[in-house]
């Protein structure tokens, strides 16, 4: 079963939700920290380190003795990264998505396809937890392709739990889809509600069952909880507002670790996704990467 | 594409040029560490701004502005594969071709149908389909608006849900906030930039003026900002940084201060761990507008980099840099020397 932890807003609480869900779970997970922008999970749970590769696209090679310019590869390419010029066809390869079409239309057999890395897969554990981490270069705009090489590391013997990146876009729709569930984590106050209700429109046109963590409850209004009670979404946890546990995780710690209060929290919610795993056929499915990336 | 709202121009407008208008772009790397609530509330201060909420994800600055939307835009960006299932002969080279897993065969059909949501619009299956029975569509990836605003008049934009091109529809308020400022004399573009480092964020910050990043004292806000002041240098603009809740964690304050110095940052002050930040987004208020000591630090974090990026030169904009207040708080020593010229970007 593969349970992703996404919202809408950033900075809600889903590294938090993620790790503290990880180290209360009975059976120890994998966990797959899809923000590659800015992944966090790391940090908390200090993983010793076992490998690392490089992931990114496969952008197109020309051969310049068999290529004739005659342009079928450029006018196929509708992200513009091959232009034919009268001496040759240029590669643009951070514009370049990978898709093959220039390879597959070259009626010269000119085109070959090798890797642009565009980031790093690591993987380590901590204590009994497997976490796999994807980490994007400075600069590079796609993150998605990234996203799908860490979720191809994903294992069917374990409960897996997705670290998703925040918003509603492409990287968000990489990394929760193929879950059998998400948890929505979102905080009581009008940026935390508009997002949740962006969320949850995401999560739906995906097809996805989900429910909702609040965290910092009490610190704003009641909106979000009618907000739910009216869709009929149910809250499955709610991590109070207090600054003690603000000061823990600021420091790196783990919550479940060092505070009595928090733990039945999560202790509940561990439980209760298990629950709902059992009752779920397991749908591992849609957990590898597309063919558009290359690893190595 | 867009005519100008209001028909009438004041002259001077008309004559600005959009390419001296001055734009701050607010990142943070991590998400919720508070950029619109500075946003806002830099809003407030500066007084002659046109606001742009790039974050187009998730956008919140229009809960605080409130916007009365003056214009409405449909933003297209790339295409979606269709493919015609009476033309189709079924042979299934397409699902062979595309990278993407966008074509699908449901339960019982052997024609295949697009995912809209995994389809990459790279027309791979439209341009090999032996038979031409897939046709490539232009696709609707959300809206924009440009709105008017107790602040001032403001560009913000909804992606639609599961909608890619967030990079291009960035540059799209972007250009258009830039033309607003233009056309009413504004020198100066507040842009509320989304999370992250990856292409809406490299939309928002490439070519600004100048790049605020509000962080936390946190081992994630830490290892973020790190990240994203690598990539504002990478494009090489300059960056000034301003811990938020600086009080959970002093060392962690002083921690990110010293790497952002020693990475060329300036560090613009402190915000302090202030409840009436939330209170004001409750309110539908900017945090200034409330009051309070969090209002002080931001109004002192606003004079900084005011002074340092956006006055002086220029043309009418800029301007009123928000009633005293400096000096309040937890301002802190500044790197820069204020008083130095105008031209200081340039010298960067």
């Amino acid at each position: 079963m593969i349970v992703a932890i996404a919202s809408g807003k950033g900075g809600t609480g889903k590294t938090t939700f993620a790790v503290n869900l990880a180290r209360s779970l009975e059976q120890p997970p994998q966990l797959l920290d899809c923000d590659v922008e800015a992944p966090n999970a790391h940090l908390y749970l200090r993983p010793r380190i076992l490998g690392a590769e490089a992931a990114g696209i496969l952008v197109p090679r020309v051969d310049a003795v068999r290529c004739t310019l005659c342009g079928d590869c450029a006018e196929l390419c509708r992200y513009h990264a091959l232009a034919v010029l009268r001496t040759g066809v240029m590669v643009f390869p951070e514009l370049c998505h990978g898709c093959g079409g220039c390879a597959l239309v070259c009626p010269e057999g000119a085109i070959t396809e090798e890797l642009r890395p565009i980031g790093v897969v690591e993987w380590g554990v901590a204590g009994d937890i497997e976490l796999v981490t994807g980490r994007l270069d400075i600069g590079e705009a796609q993150a998605p392709p990234l996203i799908r090489a860490v979720k191809a590391k994903a294992r069917g013997d374990r409960l897996v739990v997705v670290d998703a990146p925040p918003g509603t876009s492409c990287p968000t729709i990489a990394a929760i889809q193929g879950s059998d569930f998400v948890l929505l984590v979102t905080e009581p106050t009008p940026f935390g509600l508009n997002d949740l209700a962006l969320a949850v429109e995401t999560v739906r046109a995906l097809g996805l069952p989900f429910a909702v963590a609040v965290n910092r409850a009490g610190s704003g209004d009641d909106r979000v909880h009618e907000f739910c009670a009216a869709q009929g979404i149910e809250i499955l946890a709610e991590l109070p507002d207090d600054r003690r546990i603000a000061e823990v995780s600021a420091r790196g710690r783990i919550l479940v670790d060092e505070l009595d209060h928090v733990r039945p929290v999560f202790g509940a919610l561990a439980r209760r996704l298990v629950e709902l795993g059992d009752r779920r056929p397991p749908t591992l499915a849609a957990a590898g990467g597309s063919r558009a990336e290359g690893r190595r | 594409m867009s005519a100008p709202a209001g028909g009438v121009l004041p002259l001077a407008a008309a004559q600005a040029d959009a390419a001296l208008v001055r734009e701050l772009v607010v990142i943070s790397g991590k998400g919720g560490t508070g950029k619109t609530s500075v946003v806002a509330s830099f809003a407030v201060l500066a007084g002659n701004a046109v606001l742009a909420d790039c974050d187009v994800d998730a956008a919140d600055l229009h809960l605080v502005v409130e916007p009365e939307v003056l214009e409405r835009h449909v933003f297209t960006a790339g295409h979606r594969a269709v493919v015609r299932a009476p033309d189709c002969a079924a042979c299934g080279e397409c699902l062979e071709w595309c990278r993407f897993d966008a074509l699908v065969t449901p339960d019982g059909s052997a024609v295949p149908e697009v995912d809209p949501i995994a389809c990459e619009g790279c027309g791979v299956c439209a341009a090999l389909c032996p038979l031409h029975a897939i046709d490539l569509e232009p696709r609707v990836c959300g809206e924009w608006f440009v709105s008017a605003t107790r602040c001032g008049p403001m560009v913000h934009a909804r992606l639609g849900i599961a909608a890619e091109n967030s990079g291009k529809l960035v540059s799209v308020v972007r250009a258009e906030a830039r033309r607003a400022a233009a056309r009413s004399g504004r020198g100066l573009v507040l842009i509320d930039g989304p999370p992250g480092i990856g292409c809406p964020v490299i939309a928002a910050v490439t070519g600004a003026t100048a790049v605020l990043l509000v962080t936390e004292p946190s081992v994630s806000g830490e290892h973020d900002v790190e990240r994203a002041l690598a990539l504002a240098r990478h494009f090489g603009l300059p960056v000034a940084v301003a811990v938020n809740r600086w009080d959970l964690c002093p060392e962690g304050a002083e921690r990110i201060e010293a790497h952002a110095r020693a990475h060329g940052a300036e560090i613009a002050g402190r915000i302090r761990y202030d409840p009436t930040v939330t209170a004001a987004q409750l309110a539908a208020r900017s945090t200034v507008e409330l009051g309070g000591g969090a209002a002080d630090d931001i109004r002192a974090v606003w004079n900084h980099v005011a002074a340092r990026w956006l006055r002086g030169g220029g043309h009418g904009g800029g301007g009123s840099a928000g009633p005293g207040g400096a000096g309040t708080g937890h301002a802190f020593e500044s790197v820069s020397t204020i008083t130095a010229s105008p031209l200081c970007v340039a010298v960067r």
